[in-house]
């Protein structure tokens, strides 16, 4: 689950981690309000989306389609900037390399404080697969983009693995510190941040927490200047007051439909929809679709145990996509028997009046049971023995690929 | 022989009380697996109905384990109590008898829960992890055999061929392409779609090598993580036994959990592409599709003289 940047600092704030000062807003009144109480003459004003590359994105009017701006992070020097720069990101669409085409509409403002930067670091703490273990890596190559640096200069990015019982010992942020060439005060201060924000991590169920710049200030103050918070979704039963942050309008209606239906689903760009039982075998699904020519439009997963009336759901879900022509659905019946899949289908059909031709292929349990219910339903059901046959037969019942 | 689970192993049920453990235990007793016993916190003195027989529940597994002098445990408890139930098993099994195998088939435990429980298995040497978010364990037999988890055991039989996957259905898919060209299954192992877990990719591959019963190996990968190409370069370095593999997420979207938490293509890593490249280039044939694993598998066989 992903927090907007004004959450992450308050949350930082509240752990006594260093921000400088700001104010989320969102009317263009806020924000100049805002610029009198911080009493600073320089602030940055900020846009506050669910996606990286902010600062480099282009805002665009959303009924025109007019380019509005460059930049969905402005530093503003009087209070007549503030007030522009809040009207173009106010209401406007912000297209990042992260957001896609489609872009995302700027609600949400934070207006912060300047302050005198020295240099800009990068820093991120995740937990690495491989070792099994939370990994900080940091770098002083700040504010750019680290998929970059990974890629030109992996010399230059530094990592620590972090017991997770133990945190960040004193020798390992002091051997980090000494790697990002800080001293004196500059470093003391970077120790007891680092060990600061891994705890925070650590209690919050952190996903991950990347810091695009950490900055040094002239005062060798390390300085949290951004927060891109997100958690980890299966531990939010124990963190009520991170779920409360959650911004709905930030993702996929349909996802979250799918989510409270125990479904789990993502929409594609393709015309043939999918219903599959298991994640691997919903991705499988997808991958021969295109293989025989077609393209998938949505991953789909109903899970172990789903019962008729979830399979509707998928459906309901799958037809709601004007650009679907045709359904497969691909079911190896394990926990899941093959006559409650067919006679889920079936009920799914006749309730939302399914034209688009459907393909049902039901293998494992039951299997036999399940086909014979389809074939006595008198439906118009195509059914398939194997996938690449289903996969086959779905793409040529549409009409080829697209 | 075959990895790690034998077709008589003595198997213990963590949460036998709750609905998943029930259900489940039952029908590995219906397949034929020697279910002895279960542990529910609280509930130890009952006994817990599995259908054909009654098992008796203890409150902890240390007791379990002392009584039943059980080989492995299956963990069916909610996602908030399973690290807590994995290192407990962990800590009984050392104890009590130094070694064992836990099986985790939850689905959902937090991250952080399963870095504290896998550094804890790590420093256990004896005791092994599987999973979690899988479909377990089984060794086919002649008559059943043991089936610690939930796939369906009506579609395996005994034989050669090793299976390794991240994923559940798509297992069972792998299963139902050995016995479609007339070969069962040494053992087959769901190693899980977390992002962490306790027994990975390679440490199936090492024992299928090692074991006598193992003649080819299957192993099915997903996108996300760089396990894939880690297996690969083990592989291409420790194999003589031939591997054909397939991987799921050709198509998926960069960005998005692919239902799994673990599968999710991250900061341009983790793509099926990379990964087949890597399977193809230590020699692992791949399927483009799951229902080509048969043939790939067939031609493996023969072209190693074992067909």
């Amino acid at each position: 689950m992903n927090i907007h940047e004004y959450q992450g600092k308050s949350l930082f704030r509240g752990a006594g981690l260093p921000v400088v000062a700001g104010v989320h807003c969102t009317s263009v009144e806020q924000a100049l309000s805002a610029y009198d109480d911080l009493a600073s003459k320089i602030v940055a004003v900020k846009s506050q989306i669910h996606a990286g590359g902010r600062g480099k994105g282009i805002l665009y009017d959303p009924e025109s389609g007019a380019e509005v701006m460059q930049g969905g992070v402005k530093i503003a020097f009087n209070r007549d900037d503030v007030e522009t720069y809040a009207t173009n990101l106010l209401g406007n669409k912000l297209v990042t390399k992260q957001t896609g085409e489609v872009g995302k509409i700027v609600n949400n403002l934070y207006i912060e404080s300047g302050c005198a930067i020295a240099h800009e670091y990068y820093l991120a703490i995740l937990v690495d697969r491989e070792e099994k273990m939370p990994l900080i890596m940091a770098s002083t190559e700040g504010g750019m983009d680290i998929e970059e640096v990974a890629e030109s200069t992996p010399e230059a990015i530094h990592k620590i693995y972090v017991d997770i019982n133990v945190g960040v010992t004193d020798e390992q942020a002091n051997g980090l510190a000494s790697s990002l060439g800080l001293d004196g005060s500059a470093s003391d201060s970077f120790v007891t941040m680092i060990q600061g924000l891994f705890s925070f991590f650590a209690e919050k169920d952190c996903a991950m927490v990347e810091i695009n710049p950490l900055v040094r200030t002239d005062d060798d103050e390390m300085v949290l200047l951004d927060a891109k918070v997100s958690f980890d979704e299966n531990a939010l039963f124990r963190h009520p007051d991170i779920v409360e942050l959650r911004d709905l309008s930030e993702e996929e209606a349909t996802e979250i439909r799918a989510k409270e239906a125990g479904l789990s689903y993502v929409k594609l760009d393709g015309n043939i929809g999918c219903l599959v039982n298991g994640a691997g075998l919903a991705m499988a699904t997808m991958d021969v679709i295109k293989l025989y020519g077609g393209e998938p439009a949505n991953f789909l997963d109903v899970g172990g145990g789903a019962d008729e009336q979830q399979v509707e759901t998928a459906f309901s879900i799958i037809m709601e996509d004007p650009n679907v022509k045709g359904i497969l659905v691909n079911i190896f019946g394990g926990i899941m028997r093959c006559d409650i899949i067919a006679r889920g289908v079936i009920a799914a059909t006749e309730a939302l009046g399914l034209e688009d031709p459907l393909v049902v292929r039901l293998v494992g349990t039951n299997f036999e049971e399940g086909r014979a219910i389809l074939a006595a339903s008198g439906l118009n059901i195509h059914t398939a023995e194997t996938l690449a046959e289903g996969a086959e037969k779905i793409v040529s019942l549409i009409g080829g690929g697209q | 022989m075959a990895i790690w689970i034998e077709e008589d192993a003595k198997i213990l049920v963590q949460g036998i009380t709750g609905k998943q453990g029930t259900f489940h235990a039952t029908k590995s007793v219906e397949f034929g697996a020697n279910v002895v016993g279960g542990v529910t916190p609280g509930k130890g003195g009952q006994m817990a109905d599995l259908g054909i027989i009654q098992v008796p529940v203890w409150g902890t597994m240390s007791e379990a384990i002392s009584a039943t002098d059980a080989d492995a445990s299956v963990i069916y408890v909610p996602p908030r109590f399973a690290g807590a139930a994995i290192i407990e098993a962990a800590d009984a099994f050392k104890s009590v008898k130094g070694n064992g195998v836990i099986v985790c088939i939850t689905e959902g435990i937090p991250t952080l829960d399963m870095v504290k429980a896998t550094a804890h298995v790590r420093g256990i040497e004896g005791v092994r992890l599987i999973g979690p978010n899988c479909p377990g364990i089984i060794t086919p037999s002649e008559t059943g055999g043991a089936k610690i988890g939930i796939m369906p055991g009506s579609i395996h039989a005994k034989g050669r061929i090793g299976v390794v996957s991240k994923s559940g259905t798509l297992t069972y898919e792998a299963v139902a392409q050995t016995m479609s060209i007339d070969e069962g299954q040494s053992t087959c192992v769901g190693i899980g779609g977390d992002p962490v877990n306790g027994t990975g990719f390679i440490d199936c591959l090492s024992a299928f090598e090692a074991d006598e019963q193992t003649a080819a190996v299957v192993m099915i990968g997903e996108i996300g993580g760089t396990a894939e190409e880690e297996a690969a370069a083990w592989v291409a370095e420790n194999m003589s036994k031939p591997v054909v593999g397939f991987v799921a997420g050709m198509t998926a979207p960069p960005g998005k959990r692919m239902g799994h938490a673990g599968a999710i293509i991250a900061g341009g890593k983790g793509t099926a592409s990379e990964k087949v490249a890597a399977m193809e280039s230590a020699g692992i044939r791949c399927a483009n599709d799951p229902s080509e694993i048969g043939a790939v598998l067939l031609k493996a066989l023969q072209d190693a003289g074992l067909r």
